[in-house]
């Protein structure tokens, strides 16, 4: 096995919260490695260059990695949950192929035991967060509005995305009902924004932007954080993080592009892999020291898996709308997000509107939903629904629970070997009222809005990539995976960065929340410099 | 006979799936589009079929085992009902299938055109996007905030 230089930190994955941390210790002048199993995306090489644009989606742009298959991707047994499992390996991780729906938590959202009598509160709130979230809204590129009364005060640096056709036939719908709506934001510039040219409204912002408007940190944190310093090697997959005789982790084993295995020493060791990843990595680095798997004598390494349960309702409406020609992010409703006891559940949800798409995925959705016909009829049905769809979709938080879990699978393994993540994942009773009042708000709204043809999926297509929960935060080592600072309580040199530290999962795309985390753990790392171990 | 080395499809699939997609999505010339059994998108579907190639199979050989006599000598009415019977049941091949046709139909120049759309990929020229009407926000705009604020809530408020 090739031995590799000693570094002072060492990020295994290179997505949303391991480029904001590799960009924020930077400053520390420390010796910063990622390594990162996928590539560097090219934006010549995304879909929207090409007339296979919207056929790529189910090839290697699909947001399964079972699907796509490309050769960094880890295959992933998710058939005991009715939920999929979305992600991208690459640099930029999720973000590469992310919707850039851009909301925050809500201060509630950090204190749901105290105020709501469920799960658990978590160890920092609201307004610890916010001046990170506001660094990372900088750094990302945020476009929206200031002024929504159904969210705390924020200042987004860009204008908002036009409300357009679709926008503003939703609005007056949301107008007539009463209820809550603001133009959403986002993470697509609306403006030159420092490098990164304005949105041109390609309309195909999930698998990739080739116009590089909307913010993947391949295009933000990473150029930054390499220009400081940081080493960045792709193609090199972590198969394990082993522990020396103080019980510290002492680095990690991987695969290099040639597949040669090598072993990087390090002083630090923080895992970015996601919800899915990381567990795994974990389990997969169980020892005779540390036999359930690394940071896991709490047992809670792997569970309370969250995935956001994500209801769509669709319609069309008769008027000629925007989409497939802007990005499919409009606006959001918070109408429906603090709990109200007397909706039969606790906890809520956001309300997301969307445009629609280009004209194969309206074809393809609107055929798989039974609302495009086959045979002679196709032409004159498919003219009144390309251009007139409507969709809501419905945002719901899942509690924590610990049987919705992930563990390595007994016999899947991925092209090194390494076991797969298999997934267990149940949707709860409370989520389930939950989604019937969201499904019948939407409802509400597009009948409203004048849409025919109503049609509401629950769960299985729409899974929405969102990881969560698996190596939960808390101050009780008994109870938590990491402190309220994201170190490991059973290994003091190990960090987690990612989407599995979360407690609870809000009802939000859960990034700029990552994000804000990932840089107040980088934070607190800096202050503690001095005694990072104790 | 041989499999086409880039489809992986023999001849006589390729047939039977340009009859099944002609009927899926025929010629219409009062809509002024081929069918989906015109050579060049025939050649696209094939071409396209990939990753899908098992399902594809699966599905083209369901749809002749339903044929009672035979796929290609049912009626224009049979072939219709017999289709759309068979992608609502059908599972995942039948879905494959369809999103294979639909794919690369819905990428023609011809049938683009003829919707009035511009054939061309998303990039460089993008699109242009209205503001829309933002005094439509002036009502929201009105409402107190009604977030909770942990600061100053407590257990059972809203
Ligand atoms: C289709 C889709 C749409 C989405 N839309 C939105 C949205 O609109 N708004 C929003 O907020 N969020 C959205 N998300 C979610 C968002 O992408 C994730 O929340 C975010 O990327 C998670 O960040 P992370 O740092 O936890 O992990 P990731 O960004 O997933 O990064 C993990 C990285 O670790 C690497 N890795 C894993 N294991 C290893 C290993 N063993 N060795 C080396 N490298 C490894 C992976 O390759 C990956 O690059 C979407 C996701 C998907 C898939
Ligand atoms: S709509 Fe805007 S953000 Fe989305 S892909 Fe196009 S240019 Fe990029």
């Amino acid at each position: 096995m090739a031995g590799n230089e000693r570094v002072d930190v060492l990020i295994i994955g290179s997505g949303a919260s391991g480029a904001a941390v590799a960009w924020s210790l930077a400053e520390t002048r420390m010796r910063i490695l990622c390594l990162e199993q996928g590539d560097w995306v090219r934006s010549t090489d995304l879909p929207s260059n090409g007339r296979d644009w919207e056929a790529r989606r189910y090839t290697d742009f699909d947001i399964s990695p079972n699907r796509r298959g490309r050769d960094t991707d880890y295959p992933v047994n998710d058939d005991n949950s009715l939920m999929k499992i979305a992600n991208f390996n690459g640099v930029g991780g999720g973000t590469v192929i992310y919707t850039a729906h851009w909301p925050r938590m809500h201060p509630s959202d950090f204190k749901v035991k105290s105020l709501d009598g469920v799960a658990d509160d978590w160890p920092v709130d609201y307004w610890t967060l916010e001046r990170f979230y506001d660094e990372n809204d900088r750094m990302m590129g945020v476009s929206g509005l200031a002024g929504d009364p159904g969210v705390p005060p924020r200042n987004p640096p860009m204008p908002p995305i036009p409300l357009g056709k679709t926008g503003a036939h939703y609005a007056k719908a949301m107008n007539r009902l009463g209820w809550h709506w603001w133009p959403s934001d986002t993470t697509i510039a609306t403006t030159a924004y420092d490098g990164r040219a304005a949105c041109i409204n390609l309309g195909h912002c999930t698998p990739g932007c080739a116009q590089g408007a909307k913010a993947s940190t391949d295009i933000t944190y990473w150029p930054l954080a390499l220009r400081a310093g940081v080493e960045l090697r792709t193609r090199c997959r972590v198969r394990e993080i082993t522990t020396n005789e103080h019980g510290m982790a002492a680095g990690a084993i991987y695969y290099d592009a040639d597949g040669r295995e090598h072993f990087q020493p390090a002083e630090v060791v923080i895992v970015a892999c996601n919800g899915i990843g990381t567990p795994r990595l974990l389990l997969a680095s169980a020892s005779a020291r540390f036999p359930n798997g690394l940071a896991n004598s709490s047992g809670l390494l792997g569970k309370n898996l969250m995935l956001h349960p994500w209801p769509i309702v669709s319609g069309y409406v008769e008027e000629a709308l925007d989409g497939g020609r802007a990005p499919i992010t409009s606006m959001w409703s918070k109408q429906f997000y603090e709990t109200d006891p007397a909706r039969g559940f606790v906890r809520g949800y956001t309300l997301q509107f969307n445009r629609g798409t280009g004209p194969a995925n309206e074809a393809i959705t609107a055929a798989a939903t039974g609302r495009l016909p086959w045979g002679r009829d196709h032409h004159r049905v498919y003219r009144e629904l390309l251009g007139h769809r409507v969709g809501i979709g419905v945002a719901c938080e899942d509690l924590p629970e610990e049987h919705n879990r992930v563990t390595l699978d007994p016999v899947l393994k991925d092209s090194h070997g390494i076991p797969a993540p298999r997934i267990d994942y149940a949707i709860s009773e409370n989520t389930r009222r939950m989604m019937e009042h969201g499904i019948a708000r939407a409802e509400e709204i597009l009948t409203e809005a004048g849409a025919k043809r109503l049609h509401a999926s629950r769960t299985v297509l729409n899974s929405p990539g969102h990881l969560l929960g698996t190596a939960r935060m808390g101050d009780d080592p008994e109870r938590s995976v990491v402190n309220g600072w994201g170190r490991c309580h059973d290994v003091k040199n190990l960090f987690i960065v990612d989407g599995s530290i979360w407690v609870t999962s809000g009802g939000v795309n859960p990034t700029s929340t990552i994000q804000a985390l990932a840089l107040y753990i980088a934070d607190q790392m800096k202050q503690r410099l001095a005694t990072l171990f104790d | 006979m041989g499999n086409d080395a880039e489809t992986g499809l023999s001849a006589a699939e390729i047939r039977d799936l340009g009859d099944i997609a002609g009927t899926m999505i025929p010629a219409d010339p009062a809509f002024g589009v081929p069918g989906a059994d015109d050579p060049a998108i025939l050649a696209d579907i094939a071409r396209s079929v990939g990753r899908d190639l098992p399902l594809v199979r699966q599905a083209v050989a369901a749809i002749a085992a339903k044929s009672v006599g035979g796929f290609a000598d049912l009626d224009r009415d049979g072939k219709e009902a017999l289709i759309n019977d068979y992608y609502a049941h059908g599972g995942a091949p039948a879905v494959a299938l369809g999103r294979v046709i639909l794919g690369a139909y819905y990428r023609d120049d011809r049938v683009l055109l003829a919707l009035g759309l511009e054939a061309r990929a998303p990039f460089p020229k993008g699109y242009v996007l209205e503001q829309g009407d933002w005094s439509l926000l002036d009502a929201v705009r009105k409402r107190a905030p009604f977030w909770r604020d942990d600061r100053t809530t407590t257990a059972g408020e809203r």
